[in-house]
């Protein structure tokens, strides 16, 4: 019998709530298919099961909220009998399914990050309000008739049932990324080291590549970034995985962790999985699809869950560098600066040039900063070298 | 297309990447990235709208003369002209 838990969606996470199951008993699951969505401080997240098996058992409920670990479901393994007198499968549909619920459950819904936040201030329900955008997405004018209709009938805004309270998922977030952080500071001796990266030679590369493709291909320099990172971790491993157990786990996948910063505030860094064997255009097309879901609060738990280190890059019209706080339990963090024109003195003469701040957070118990250094020069390397990054 | 309607359709794109957005409190004239906080990502998406919606191409080489809504409606508009 597997047993199905709530997995943590990164070290921040203590609970959520499932909103729906995506099978019912009976129902063949196969490895990496969704099975439930799940609600958590910073998103609802598609969770996806890396066993395969037979609902044998939905144990948890829509709208019940319940810790990391819980488990959720049973799933019988290939060939395996249920239980005697618990039985489910195809030919003994559910003796015993957990009721469903009177009013089925809900949904996915789709609510712009504006909507969500202008209806925790009002107090508005969001379960109660008809989305009138694409796919039925609530949007800010929905939020705000609602707002205009609750305050003309002077009516109790959660007077619906079941959690009543409306959630402020912009302070949960907070409450979150607190947590997550201030336990980063307390347990991960950090070390920091930049370099400054020339991007000339990238720039030009990007711009003969973009004016060769239609405007919904081209490619921004955050794409260049993260494969360069992609590739030089491939040679600095220690700076790629968990500190877990008192010790390092090396982990030989590479899953970047991109942070994405939400309009409404917080933040959240999904991972692109494999990002070192994508090329460019995929690892585009993978950046600007995460980039939105995580936007739109739809996010797959292996995305949440399975980074092997974080890149934060401020784009243009952030500071000049960044040093970032770790992920616990990754071991480092690499950031970006803005890309802006500076003096650039080069064989013995001054020229002006596109350069970036590149920095390197990372893990003493793990890394030193010489090797760090070196990293951040292997990835200069790599950025001169940018038609070596497509592949 | 006159350049209101043209304002209007670069204003919905906007507003469909950033719905926070205030449109009555938008300055056509200051920069528009600083107004609404659109990184590179969202600026690429609201270019891609309007590239979709008015069926205008637009190089990566003319986004730098594309600095405040005034440039952009400007831009859109001598294209359109042009077309």
């Amino acid at each position: 019998m597997i047993q199905f838990k709530l997995p943590a969606l990164g070290s921040d996470m203590d609970e959520g709530t499932l909103l729906e199951w995506k099978v019912g008993v009976g129902d063949t699951v196969k490895k990496g298919q969704v099975v439930a969505i799940v609600d958590t401080s910073k998103a609802a997240v598609d969770i996806e099961s890396w066993q395969e098996g037979t609902v044998h058992q939905l144990i948890a409920e829509p709208g019940q909220k319940m810790p990391v670990g819980t488990v959720m479901a049973t799933l019988l393994e290939a060939g395996e009998a249920a239980p005697a007198g618990v039985g489910a499968g195809a030919a003994a549909p559910a003796p015993a399914p957990p009721a469903t619920p009177a009013a089925a459950p809900a949904p996915r819904r789709m609510i712009s990050p504006a909507a969500r936040k202008h209806a925790a201030e009002k107090g508005i329900d969001l379960d109660r309000v008809t989305g009138s955008g694409p796919h039925g997405a609530v949007t800010l004018d929905d939020v705000e008739r609602a707002a205009a209709a609750a305050a003309v009938t002077a009516e109790p805004p959660a007077a619906a049932p079941g959690p009543g309270k409306p959630v402020d998922r912009t302070a949960d977030m907070r409450r979150t990324i607190a947590a997550a952080m201030s336990r980063s500071k307390r347990e991960i001796p950090h070390y920091y080291v930049a370099e400054d990266i020339p991007l000339a030679k990238a720039l030009a590369w990007l711009q003969a590549a973009n004016a060769a493709r239609p405007m919904a291909e081209r490619l921004l320099p955050a794409a260049l970034l993260l494969k360069a990172v992609a590739l030089g971790l491939q040679r600095y491993p220690e700076l790629n995985g968990y500190w877990r157990d008192g010790e390092f786990q090396a982990e030989q996948a590479i899953h970047l962790g991109v942070a994405i910063s939400l309009r409404q505030g917080g933040l959240i860094a999904p991972a692109l999985l494999d990002a070192g064997s994508k090329t460019l255009t995929q690892l585009m097309q993978e950046l600007t699809d995460l980039v939105k879901r995580t936007r739109a609060a739809s996010l797959r738990s292996s995305e949440m869950s399975r980074a092997t280190v974080t890149v934060t890059n401020l784009g243009d019209q952030g500071s000049q560098a960044v040093f970032g706080v770790i992920t616990p339990p990754q071991v480092a963090l690499v950031g970006f600066g803005r890309v802006a024109e500076r003096p650039w003195a080069e064989d013995g003469g001054l020229k002006v040039l596109p350069v970036v701040t590149a920095s390197l957070a990372a893990d003493h118990r793990v890394s030193d900063g010489h090797r760090g250094a070196l990293f951040l020069r292997e990835l200069n390397d790599l950025l001169q070298r940018p038609e070596e990054l497509e592949k | 297309m006159n350049t209101s309607e043209i304002r209007a359709v670069a204003l919905a794109t906007l507003l469909s990447i950033a719905p926070e957005v205030e449109a009555d409190e938008l300055r056509g004239d200051r920069p528009l990235r600083s107004q609404v906080d659109l990184d590179s990502m969202d600026w690429l998406n609201f270019l891609l709208g309007l590239h979709e919606k008015l069926k205008v191409e637009i190089p990566e080489a003319d986004y730098a003369r594309l600095v405040t809504l005034d440039d952009v409606v400007a831009y859109l508009q001598r294209k359109l002209a042009a077309q």
